[in-house]
């Protein structure tokens, strides 16, 4: 049985809260951005991630390297290992973001990942430094609502999002549980797969979210496959927010040198297809909301 | 880790989420969660079926060859001085391993549930090997991921594989070893989900393969039992038994564990020894998850997962199943572990002395034979699992003893 986390929880989820109204207000769908923590190196990974909210970045989510991310495609199991080669870990991730969040305070900032670095890093401990850190929102991607009481209430109780992904095997049978102690937003993973390889059928996203706001009222926003503005703006048609990560993580790797080190171009180029993306969003007018 | 009370049954295992004690568990993306749950419920509608079982004896009688000899290993007995040694030859069976009993019971599964696409992982490629062999026999297409090192070391089994009709894709990623092959099997399952079935070599990853390939593999002990009984008339003293993920251990170990006079032995391998490289994730490693369950695992500081070493590609696996975690921190079974060199030592003695090419990794049980034997009286009754011939170990032995073939 699932245990349901408290009525009277602390759910701090005011930046996304805040940042999804923003969005409406505007009457255009969220971007949010993945790009791996210490990737290709932790100064420039914090330089990136700093750039990606002027660029148009609404929401970002920062990477935590595993060294067997079995949900994911080439691009980022690379980076992942380029950032371990960096000595990246979870203390010095939590560090960036402490870096980021003295300059930006309003930017909702999410960490994706695996939960062996955080079990080792310990829940109780992680939990309060990542929400000293600024952390907003966590998504473990091999933590299904089975393993609830690991990591999703306590982060709950701990006033974090734990933002759950929907895929197109979650059937209607299974939604319920799957969004019963989901937070901040709800993230469709648009196709069957790893990511960074097919692009779905734009056309079934629409539907598909429809199908998931039956049964929340929280924002969902769509992954997996969008690799341009052009594929941005499609999905921004039936949903709340879009998610890019493998392309701007190919951006990044496009300019490093034969070393993988960064070189003066790496920050640009995630920015310049962020402004791309971003375009892209706000081409769609999506009606505000009542 | 806060002492535990001793359960009433070590046999009850796991509870309804998978768990043994804390470790278990189903660890994985949402996306293959509903897959894991639809095999459950298949699984337990299998269990239930006489018309499955039936299937699954009349196959392991006439195909695999079952049941396997329990052989008194009468010339290593007299070379240790020591206990009377039995070895349970598993290695006689169809494909020359114990993975072909777990591969039966998955095939037949598969087919009940409609699948027709089967992916595997290996390391030594008996796995691969096995389910390339059922595939073949019931018409299934067949895709095996193998670390591209073990491909190296292993080319009898992949082109016996290749010879069976399975595609061998060479795992280029990460480390390029079993954990790597294991990855590369998710990620496509997570991709393929509507019309694969994973089947898993060992007793890892999400509930309920712990459980389930445990119970393919209960035929080991449940035989040994019965052919102790006739050869002696009461149950063996001892179990020894090598450990990767642990599947041909859990088999021999598990219809034994609430005869608590049994002592158990499990042999993880210690590669180059404790203190370098190893595989040896009880004795060197602790507690976390990876490949859908939690249970001990080499990792660094960071939970990163650590390079395993192990001169058998079959053992060499920073991770074991989560029942032995278990029943290690319980206490009922004596985890040990051989190094590269013992198990090579081992593998020349069992050769000659009885005339058995022994598998590099029941070799290293072999090795801890040598040391448990000698020291037990001339009564004292101890089975060594042979889980694998040694044919698909030659070049690299030879190699290894300098030898060109």
């Amino acid at each position: 049985m699932l245990k349901t986390a408290p009525m009277t929880n602390r759910i701090d989820t005011n930046r996304i809260e805040a940042r999804f109204q923003k969005c409406r207000q505007e009457g255009r769908a969220a971007l949010v951005t993945y790009v791996m923590a210490g990737d290709p190196d932790p100064e420039t990974s914090l330089d990136v991630l700093k750039s990606l909210p002027g660029a148009g970045a609404d929401i970002v989510e920062f990477g935590l390297p595993f060294t067997d991310p079995m949900a994911d495609g080439p691009a980022i199991q690379a980076a992942g290992l380029r950032a371990l080669k960096q000595g990246q870990d979870l203390a010095g991730t939590l560090a960036l973001i402490r870096r980021f969040r003295d300059e930006d305070a309003s930017t909702p900032v999410i960490l994706m990942g695996y939960f062996n670095p955080i079990f080792i890093y310990g829940v109780e401990r992680f939990l309060v430094d990542a929400k000293a850190a600024g952390v907003d929102g966590l998504i473990v991607v091999d933590l299904p609502p089975e393993e609830d009481d690991e990591l999703c209430l306590p982060a709950l109780q701990a006033g974090l999002a734990f933002i759950r992904l929907a895929t197109p095997t979650t059937d209607d049978k299974r939604l319920p549980a799957v969004l019963e102690n989901t937070a901040g937003f709800v993230y469709y993973v648009s196709i069957t797969g790893i990511t960074g390889m097919a692009t779905p059928d734009f056309g079934k996203v629409s539907t598909a979210v429809e199908r998931i706001k039956r049964h929340t009222p929280l924002p969902v926003v769509v992954g997996f496959g969008v690799k341009s503005g052009a594929h941005a703006a499609s999905v921004a048609q039936g949903a709340d927010g879009v998610v890019v990560g493998s392309a701007l993580i190919d951006a990044l790797k496009g300019t490093l040198d034969e070393n993988d080190r960064a070189t003066s171009r790496t920050v640009e180029a995630v920015t310049t297809l962020v402004k791309d993306l971003a375009a892209g969003v706000r081409s769609v007018s999506k009606k505000a909301a009542a | 880790m806060t002492a535990q009370a001793h359960p009433n049954s070590f046999r009850t295992g796991p509870d309804e989420r998978g768990h043994f004690g804390t470790f278990g568990g189903r660890f994985v993306a949402e996306t293959l969660m509903p897959l894991i749950l639809e095999l459950e419920k298949a699984y337990n509608d299998a269990k239930a079926d006489p018309a499955f079982h039936a299937e699954m004896r009349s196959m392991m009688t006439h195909y695999i060859g079952r049941p396997s000899p329990l052989y008194f290993a009468e010339r290593m007995t007299e070379h240790f001085g020591g206990a009377k040694i039995y070895f349970k030859r598993e290695e006689l069976n169809h494909t020359g391993a114990h993975k072909v009993n777990n591969v039966l019971g998955q095939i037949l599964l598969a087919r009940r549930m409609g699948k027709k696409r089967i992916i595997a992982e290996t390391g030594a490629g008996q796995h691969g090997v096995a389910t390339a062999t059922l595939c073949a026999r019931y018409g299934l297409e067949c895709i095996v991921y193998m670390g591209a090192v073990d491909v190296e070391r292993q080319k009898p089994n992949v082109f016996r594989m290749n010879m069976l009709g399975a595609k061998v894709v060479a795992v280029e990623s990460g480390t390029r070893t079993l954990k790597d092959a294991m990855n590369e099997a998710l990620r496509d399952w997570v991709t393929n989900v509507a019309d694969t079935f994973y089947c898993i070599g060992t007793v890892a990853g999400p509930h309920p393969y712990p459980a389930m390939v445990r119970d393919f593999q209960c035929v080991i002990g449940e035989e040994t039992r019965e052919q102790m009984m006739q050869a002696e008339g009461r149950l063996p003293d001892s179990l020894v038994a090598c450990i990767g993920g642990g599947s041909n251990a859990m088999g021999l170990f598990h219809p034994f564990l609430d005869d608590r006079n049994v002592e158990i032995y499990g042999v993880e391998a210690a590669g180059h020894g404790l203190d370098k490289l190893h595989a040896a994730s009880l004795t060197g490693g602790r507690p976390g998850v990876l490949h859908g369950n939690r249970t001990y695992l080499l990792m660094n500081h960071d939970g990163q997962i650590e390079d395993a070493h192990s001169i058998s590609a079959g053992l060499d696996y920073p991770g074991i199943g989560p029942e032995h975690s278990w029943l290690h921190e319980m206490g009922r079974v004596t985890y040990i572990s051989a190094t590269d060199q013992e198990a090579l030592d081992a593998f020349q003695l069992c050769s000659r002395l009885e005339g058995i090419l022994p598998a590099l990794e029941p070799a290293h049980a072999l090795a801890k034979v040598a040391e448990l034997a000698p020291a037990k009286p001339k009564d004292h009754l101890m089975v060594v699992n042979i889980s694998g011939r040694g044919d698909k170990d030659i070049p690299q032995i030879a190699e290894i003893l300098g030898t060109r073939l």
